[in-house]
C-alpha cells in the first residue's frame, strides 16, 4: 500500500500556484472577473463583508499556521490525500486509461468538506462565532455542520421546505452536528432560495456572522476561495499521477458541473496547462430542451445571480428560472463565473447528461468497480458512452462523492 | 444638466416622504392608480418596484408582492407600457427600483432610453456596485437624465460614503439598519448615533432614510437629521389589505 507521506514529500515540490494568480488567464483577476464573469453584484448592506474578506483572503491563506492546520485537518480528519485509482475494468470496457480520484472517500463523503474546513478557519480568524450556509440537498450542510461542531461555533444552514422534505436523512445529520435547519419558505423553496435566505441572514447579522458558501459562486471573492480551497484535489491528482504515470498532467480531467466546486478544484491546476483537456460535465435532466433541464451552458444566458455575473437560466425578462436534475446537487440555475469562462472561451468541453443516462453509469460503476456513485457524480462517468477517447489517453473522472444519499433515488429509479 | 423632478423636489423646505411599491401589485393593472392617488395624497417621491423571482435584499412582505406581481404578469417592457402616459396625470419624481438583472437583460441603455421617454428620473438598482456603475453605465444614466441612488448602511465607512457622496448627484439613500427591507421597526441608540453620524459628516447630497418607517413615529425620528424618510414594506401591507384604495389615508397618517 502507498504510504500517504510519499505523496506529501511530492506534493511540496509543486510550485505554489497560490500568488500567481496575475500571469494566469484562467483564473480570477484581483476583481474577482474570469473573462467577462465573476464580480461582486452586491447591495450595499453586503459591501464591508466581502470588502473584508476580499482584503484578507489570500492572506490569511498564505499564513503558514493556517496552511498546517489546513492541511492537518485535510490529513488527519477528512483523510486526504485521497486516492487516485485506476479503474482497470472500467477502462477495459472503453478502452483507454481511466483514473478515479476518490473524493467519495473523505470525511462527509463528498469534496464539499474540503471548502468547509478552509472557510471554518477563515471564519475563525475574522473572529466570527456564527456560521450561516446554504444547501440543496444537503451535503454542503452537512460538511458545514460538521466542521462547526469540530470547532464549537453555532451553525445554521437554509434548506428550501422541499428540499427538507426529500432530504430526510441529511436533516437529521445536520441536527445530530447540532446545527439548526432553516427551511427557506420563499420562491421556489430549493437550493436557489436557500442561498437567497442565507444571503439575507447575512445582511441582517453583519458583524459576527460568516457565510460558508458551498460552491465557486456568489461574489468575489468566493469563486475564487472556495476554488483555492478545492484545488487540493488537482494538486493531489498531479503529484500520484507522476508517482503512477510518471508524469503529472493527465489528458483529461472530467468533473460534473452543478455550481461547479468539484469541477473548478479538479481543474484547478491544469487550467493553464492547454494539453490537459478539461471536461464538464452538466445535468440534461429530462433532455435539454425538455425544460425540466440544469444544462446552464446550453440554456443561460449572461445574468447576475447571487452577486455573481455569470451564464444563467431565465426568462427573457430576467427572472431566474427553476432548474431540475435528479440530482439535487446539479439543479442550480447557474455556474460558477470560472465555468462561465471555461465555455464561453472553449478551453472546457461541455458535455450535458441526461436523468437516465447518469442513472445508467452510476449502476455501471457500481457492478464494474464496486463503488456506488453519488448521482452527482455518475453525470461525469455518463460521457464514457459518448465521448470517444484513444487507449492511450489517461483520463481522470473526478467521484466528487458517494452514493449512500441517493439510495432512495435509486431504488425508485431500478425498482431495486 | 437641466435640473430634473427629484433635484428641484429635495430643494423644497419641507421633509420629504417617499414611498414604496411593487409595480403591478396588489393587482396588475393598479400600477397607474397608485401612482396617482399617492401624488394626490401629498407624497413627494415614488419608487416604483420592478419586480423580481430574486430580491436578496427584501424581507418576505416585498418578495411576496413581487412574487404576486410575477404571477399577475408584470414585465419590463409592460411596466413601461403601462407608464407610457403617466406624464399627462402626474408631476411627482418618479423612481425606478429594483435589481440589476432583469435591466441588465432588457439593455442598460435601452432601459434607460425607455425612463427618459416614459418620464422616469432615477434609479435605485442595489445590486449594481458603485465601481461597476462609474466604469460601465455613469454617462449612459446622464446621458438619458437620470439620477442614480446609492444606498449606504450603518456599517458603511466614512471613506466610502464620501466616494458615495461624490458620485450620487440627488440623494443618498440611507439604510437605517443592518437588515432586509421591513424586518424591523423603530429606532434605537443605535440608529440614533448612525443618523447624527452621517449628520455630521456635511454631505452635498441629501439623505433619505429606509428601512424601519412604518407609521408617523418613525417617520419623525428618522427625518430628525435626515431629509426625508422612505415607506415600502408598511404601504405594501396597507395594499395587501385595503387594495389600491384608502391610499390618502394612509399617506395622512404618516404625517
Amino acid at each position: 500500500m502507498r504510504n500517504p507521506l510519499s505523496i506529501e514529500v511530492k506534493l511540496k515540490k509543486i510550485p505554489a500556484y497560490v500568488g500567481m494568480t496575475k500571469i494566469m488567464s484562467y483564473h480570477a483577476n484581483e476583481k474577482g472577473y474570469y473573462g467577462e464573469f465573476g464580480g461582486a453584484f452586491i447591495p450595499e448592506m453586503l459591501y464591508p463583508n466581502c470588502e473584508e474578506l476580499r482584503q484578507k483572503y489570500i492572506q490569511i491563506m498564505e499564513e503558514p499556521s493556517f496552511k498546517e492546520e489546513f492541511d492537518q485537518l485535510l490529513k488527519d480528519y477528512v483523510g486526504r490525500p485521497s486516492p487516485l485509482y485506476f479503474a482497470e475494468r472500467l477502462s477495459n470496457k472503453y478502452n483507454t486509461k481511466i483514473y478515479l480520484k476518490r473524493e467519495d472517500l473523505n470525511h462527509t463523503g463528498a469534496h464539499k468538506v474540503n471548502n468547509t474546513i478552509g472557510q471554518i478557519l477563515m471564519a475563525k480568524r475574522l473572529g466570527k462565532n456564527r456560521i450561516i450556509a446554504e444547501t440543496g440537498a444537503g451535503q454542503h450542510g452537512v460538511a458545514t455542520a460538521t466542521v462547526c461542531a469540530l470547532m464549537g461555533i453555532e451553525c445554521v444552514v437554509y434548506m428550501g421546505e422541499i428540499d427538507i422534505a426529500r432530504q430526510a436523512p441529511n436533516v437529521a445529520r445536520m441536527k445530530m452536528l447540532g446545527a439548526e435547519v432553516r427551511p427557506a419558505l420563499s420562491g421556489s423553496k430549493t437550493l436557489k432560495d436557500a442561498t437567497n435566505e442565507a444571503i439575507r441572514d447575512w445582511i441582517n447579522n453583519p458583524v459576527d456572522t460568516h457565510y460558508i458558501i458551498g460552491s465557486v459562486v456568489g461574489p468575489h471573492p468566493y469563486p475564487d476561495m472556495v476554488a483555492r480551497f478545492q484545488s487540493v484535489i488537482s494538486e493531489e491528482i498531479k503529484a500520484q499521477l507522476l508517482e503512477k504515470e510518471g508524469r503529472e498532467n493527465p489528458d483529461y480531467v472530467v468533473a460534473c458541473v452543478g455550481g461547479g466546486s468539484n469541477a473548478a478544484g479538479a481543474y484547478y491546476h491544469f487550467l493553464d496547462t492547454p494539453e490537459v483537456g478539461i471536461i464538464a460535465v452538466e445535468a440534461a435532466g429530462k433532455g435539454i430542451h425538455s425544460g425540466e433541464s440544469a444544462a446552464t451552458s446550453a440554456l443561460g444566458k449572461v445574468g447576475i445571480i447571487h452577486g455573481s455575473k455569470t451564464l444563467l437560466m431565465q426568462t427573457d425578462d430576467g427572472q431566474i428560472t427553476e432548474p431540475y436534475s435528479i440530482s439535487a446537487g446539479l439543479d442550480y440555475p447557474g455556474v460558477g463565473p470560472l465555468h462561465a469562462h471555461l465555455f464561453k472561451s472553449g478551453r472546457g468541453e461541455f458535455i450535458s447528461i441526461t436523468d437516465d443516462d447518469a442513472m445508467k453509469a452510476g449502476m455501471e460503476l457500481s457492478k464494474l468497480e464496486g463503488i456506488i456513485p453519488a448521482i452527482e457524480s455518475s453525470h461525469a462517468f455518463a460521457i464514457l458512452e459518448q465521448r470517444k477517447f484513444n487507449p492511450s489517453d489517461i483520463v481522470v473522472i473526478n467521484l466528487s462523492g458517494r452514493g449512500d444519499k441517493d439510495l432512495q433515488n435509486y431504488i425508485d429509479y431500478f425498482k431495486l | 444638466m437641466k435640473q430634473n423632478r427629484i433635484q428641484k423636489k429635495l430643494q423644497e423646505d419641507k421633509k420629504l416622504l417617499s414611498i414604496y411599491f411593487t409595480a403591478g401589485y396588489p393587482n396588475l393593472d393598479d400600477t397607474v392608480k397608485v401612482i396617482q392617488d399617492l401624488e394626490e395624497s401629498g407624497v413627494d417621491l415614488i419608487e416604483i418596484g420592478l419586480p423580481f423571482s430574486d430580491p436578496l435584499a427584501d424581507g418576505p412582505t416585498i418578495q411576496d408582492s413581487s412574487t404576486k406581481a410575477l404571477n399577475n404578469g408584470m414585465h419590463t417592457e409592460l411596466l413601461f407600457e403601462q407608464l407610457a402616459a403617466i406624464r399627462k396625470t402626474v408631476s411627482i419624481p418618479l423612481i425606478i427600483m429594483g435589481y440589476f438583472n432583469p435591466v441588465f437583460q432588457y439593455g442598460v441603455e435601452a432601459f434607460c432610453e425607455k425612463c427618459k421617454e416614459v418620464g422616469i428620473d432615477g434609479l435605485i438598482l442595489p445590486d449594481l456596485p458603485l465601481d461597476v456603475y462609474q466604469e460601465e453605465y455613469e454617462s449612459i444614466f446622464k446621458e438619458y437624465g437620470l439620477i442614480n441612488v446609492f444606498l449606504i448602511t450603518p456599517q458603511t465607512s466614512d471613506a466610502r460614503i464620501k466616494a458615495i457622496d461624490e458620485a450620487s448627484d440627488g440623494f443618498i439613500y440611507m439604510v437605517s439598519s443592518a437588515s432586509t427591507t421591513g424586518a424591523k421597526t423603530g429606532f434605537g441608540e443605535v440608529q440614533k448615533s448612525y443618523f447624527d453620524r452621517i449628520a455630521n459628516m456635511q454631505l452635498k447630497n441629501p439623505q433619505i432614510v429606509g428601512f424601519g418607517i412604518s407609521n408617523s413615529q418613525t417617520f419623525d425620528q428618522a427625518t430628525t437629521k435626515a431629509k426625508g424618510a422612505i415607506i415600502g414594506s408598511a404601504f405594501i401591507k396597507h395594499l395587501t389589505e385595503h387594495g389600491p384604495e384608502k391610499i390618502a389615508d394612509f399617506v395622512q397618517g404618516i404625517r
